[in-house]
């Protein structure tokens, strides 16, 4: 930071707008698939699921532990291409499959219980806060402080330009695989039989359940969900940033895509992406115009609290329960 | 039925991925081929220094052999052992240790004892143990503490027991500000090591840089200085937090920019990630960095991308002095002499001469080393009034495979 302590340059914004804007979009890609996580769960339980970061970082930790196994290193491979993509995909699988589980687990241990008890809203928020801690702090006794080695998955080529900037094969993977995630988790929502009882849940659970929903199978469908897609999110993540993977990663991603499900309107799933890129755009931005990266989150949560005070239930407002396509 | 369907929209979630990898990896394999070097070819490396000339008027722990002293006499190691950052501590007191071997071995008469007491490097712990430290009378010198924190949280309990202490690792530069007079640095602070940071720059023959430094007292401390002495030059500066590892916009402005070098001023963990992706993204420079980022541990996080980082340290790289890296890897199981071993080794042996002189108080031990003007291995320990060394020697070092090698005195 120079002297003056706050300066403003559009200048620097207009120079390199479509850089930061693909670079935005791709990082908002991956805020938006962790938010749906927060979204999900609240809609269906008006919970706040402050264990997803950790169900995000266990997922990224199943990543760099699985691609090291391979042979995968902070150097780019030489791999056969098609041996990469198989890679990558069963990395993923995996990755999806431990952060589901952790977010099943999550479940039984935390608030299953507490929701057998018919324990207060309150209850569930401080188990949500404590089981955050104790997985961190699993990690950081498994793993210590030091973040794991890089795992380079492969080293980005420009694909294409566009006015000018260059789109990368890594942002282009990124974002076009998790939009086409979302997509995906938005039509199980609407369409699916298994998305009507998640949306009947949301709504009104006793009634639900008169109806004949299970609601215990809903709840846990729902943190898989989430959990599946926190692990996705943990593979596009590790693809951006190789030696991000520490006990603390998940914290620091999670509070972002947290935010993103607030912006966007929490508990509802469209909501969610919207935020998630709004929030990837608005920190980039907001960086580039102040010209100096420490005011990225400062600028995401100045523009949060506006919106909050225009629409106070975020941009798309509406819950899960009451959205209708 | 439901669970199909579930399952249906995960497959073409999978398969859309599938598909995606295999554009990005058809973009990956035509570089393959073609080698990741390009643009290396015209970066100036700066040769790997071989050896280190030892003066020889060193002087060494062994001393002359006719010391006599009582055997209760002790020298402390007071700092980190266990905890986050005790790799360091272990680097010094093997470092120590090689000394009281050479020492006792040489002088049968004159058995020292020495005694490690731990911090775990963290401020907030290491009043207990200096404050143990003070109260064994027997105690009579210390090597320690190793961090700025921990210095910063005890130096009163020293002088107030009046008990001598060199520091073989703290660069904060205000710890010499507090008017302790058993307070001595066996080091350059980082206002020597700032400008040690822009003549690399210069040695590089690089033209445009940016600075990129942390939120922390080291990180902005040594910044401050690299400011003062670069100015206008430099091309572009940016902050990054505690933590971070994701760098998007720093980097978009370091390539925006089209600087060929960048200092990072800060600790290696965030770094490796910095360097991991500047690199990524096809940053062809430099990437310099002081004392905080020379760690093996950068180049493992950093991987490919660590080959075209360059450190300042002002430690003295041991492993080139084949004399004490025999010695030291006796102490030390077989491991090299690390980051201020050779630090570690200089303090212990000055007051090691003291007593090898006689010396059996506090008092005393502090004159002698207020007045103390001799050569290490590493450089000439003489102090100037606030206990800040009067030589003051920065190394180069760089990454060679997957370790640091040193290339030389930055003058």
């Amino acid at each position: 930071m120079s002297s003056d302590w706050i300066s403003f340059d559009f200048g620097a914004l207009i120079d390199s707008f479509w850089a930061t804007t693909f670079d935005g979009l791709t990082l908002g890609a991956i805020y938006a698939l962790v938010a749906l996580g927060y979204t999900l769960v609240y809609g269906v339980l008006n919970l706040i699921n402050f264990a997803h970061s950790e169900v995000f970082i266990a997922g990224a930790f199943a990543v760099v532990f699985f691609l090291s196994a391979l042979g995968f290193g902070p150097s780019a491979p030489t791999l056969p291409i098609g041996m990469l993509i198989l890679d990558l995909v069963l990395a993923g699988i995996i990755a999806m499959v431990v952060s589901g589980g952790t977010a099943v687990l999550v479940e039984r241990i935390a608030y299953k219980p507490l929701r057998n008890r018919g324990a207060s809203r309150l209850a569930f928020l401080i188990s949500a806060i404590g089981m955050s801690f104790v997985l961190q702090y699993i990690f950081y006794e498994w793993r210590g402080a030091t973040a794991e080695p890089a795992v380079t998955m492969f080293r980005p080529k420009p694909i294409f330009e566009v006015f000018g900037s260059i789109i990368d094969s890594q942002q282009l993977t990124i974002f076009i695989a998790a939009v086409v995630m979302m997509v995906c988790v938005d039509q199980i929502v609407q369409r699916t039989k298994l998305g009507r009882g998640i949306r009947a849940v949301a709504q009104d659970p006793d009634t639900a359940t008169l109806m004949g929903v299970n609601k215990e199978r809903i709840i846990v469908a729902t943190f898989a969900i989430g959990g599946f897609l926190a692990g996705a999110a943990a593979l596009f993540y590790v693809m951006r940033v190789p030696s991000g993977v520490f006990y603390m990663g998940g914290f620091i991603l999670g509070i972002k895509a947290f935010t993103a499900a607030v912006l966007g309107g929490i508990g509802n799933v469209r909501g969610a992406l919207l935020g998630g890129l709004l929030v990837g755009l608005i920190g980039n931005y907001g960086a580039t115009i102040l010209g100096d990266s420490q005011w990225t989150d400062v600028v995401i949560f100045i523009v949060l609290i506006l919106v909050l005070m225009i629409r106070p239930n975020g941009i798309l407002g509406s819950n899960l329960g009451e959205a209708r396509v | 039925m439901n669970q199909m369907k579930r399952t249906s929209g995960l497959t073409v979630a999978a398969l859309s991925v599938a598909a995606l990898l295999a554009m990005s990896g058809c973009a990956n394999q035509g570089s393959a081929g073609g080698g990741g070097e390009e643009g290396s070819s015209d970066r100036v490396e700066l040769p790997v220094q071989e050896k280190l000339d030892v003066p020889e008027d060193v002087v060494k722990a062994a001393g002359d052999g006719k010391a006599k002293c009582d055997s209760k006499t002790t020298i402390a190691y007071v700092g980190a052992m266990t905890g986050p950052n005790a790799q360091l501590g272990i680097n010094i007191y093997n470092g120590s240790q090689t000394a009281i071997d050479e020492h006792n071995a040489a002088n049968p008469d004159c058995q020292v004892t020495f005694k490690k007491i731990d911090t775990e490097g963290d401020p907030a712990k290491a009043t207990g143990p200096s404050a143990q430290a003070t109260k064994e009378d027997n105690i009579i010198g210390v090597v320690g503490l190793p961090f700025s924190g921990e210095s910063k949280a005890t130096g009163g309990i020293f002088e107030d027991a009046g008990l001598v202490h060199i520091s073989p690792a703290a660069t904060n530069p205000d710890l010499s500000t507090n008017g302790w007079k058993t307070f001595f640095r066996g080091l350059g602070n980082d206002t020597v090591q700032g400008p040690a940071l822009v003549k690399l720059v210069e040695k590089l023959e690089a033209e445009k840089t940016c600075l990129i430094e942390d939120d922390s007292d080291y990180g902005m401390g040594l910044a401050k200085v690299v400011k003062e002495k670069m100015g206008d030059k430099l091309e572009c500066e940016d902050a990054v937090t505690t933590g971070q590892k994701d760098f998007a916009p720093t980097i978009q402005k370091i390539m925006d920019s089209k600087a060929d070098t960048v200092i990072y001023s800060g600790y290696f963990a965030e770094g490796a990630p910095l360097d991991n992706q500047l690199v990524n993204k096809g940053f062809d420079g430099y990437f310099i960095g002081p004392d905080g980022v020379k760690d093996t541990a950068f180049v493992k996080q950093a991987g490919d991308a660590a080959n075209n980082a360059y450190y300042t340290c002002t430690c003295v790289p041991g492993d080139l002095i084949p004399e004490f890296a025999e010695a030291f890897e006796k102490v030390s199981g077989g491991d090299a002499p690390g980051t201020y071993s050779v630090e570690g080794y200089d303090t212990m042996t000055i007051f090691l001469s003291g007593i090898d002189k006689g010396i059996t108080d506090r008092k005393k031990m502090t004159e002698y080393v207020r007045d103390y003007n001799g050569v290490g291995y590493g450089k000439t320990y003489k102090w100037d009034d606030t206990g800040e060394l009067e030589d003051k020697a920065v190394y180069g070092y760089k990454t060679e495979g997957d370790g640091i090698v040193s290339v030389g005195l930055i003058e």
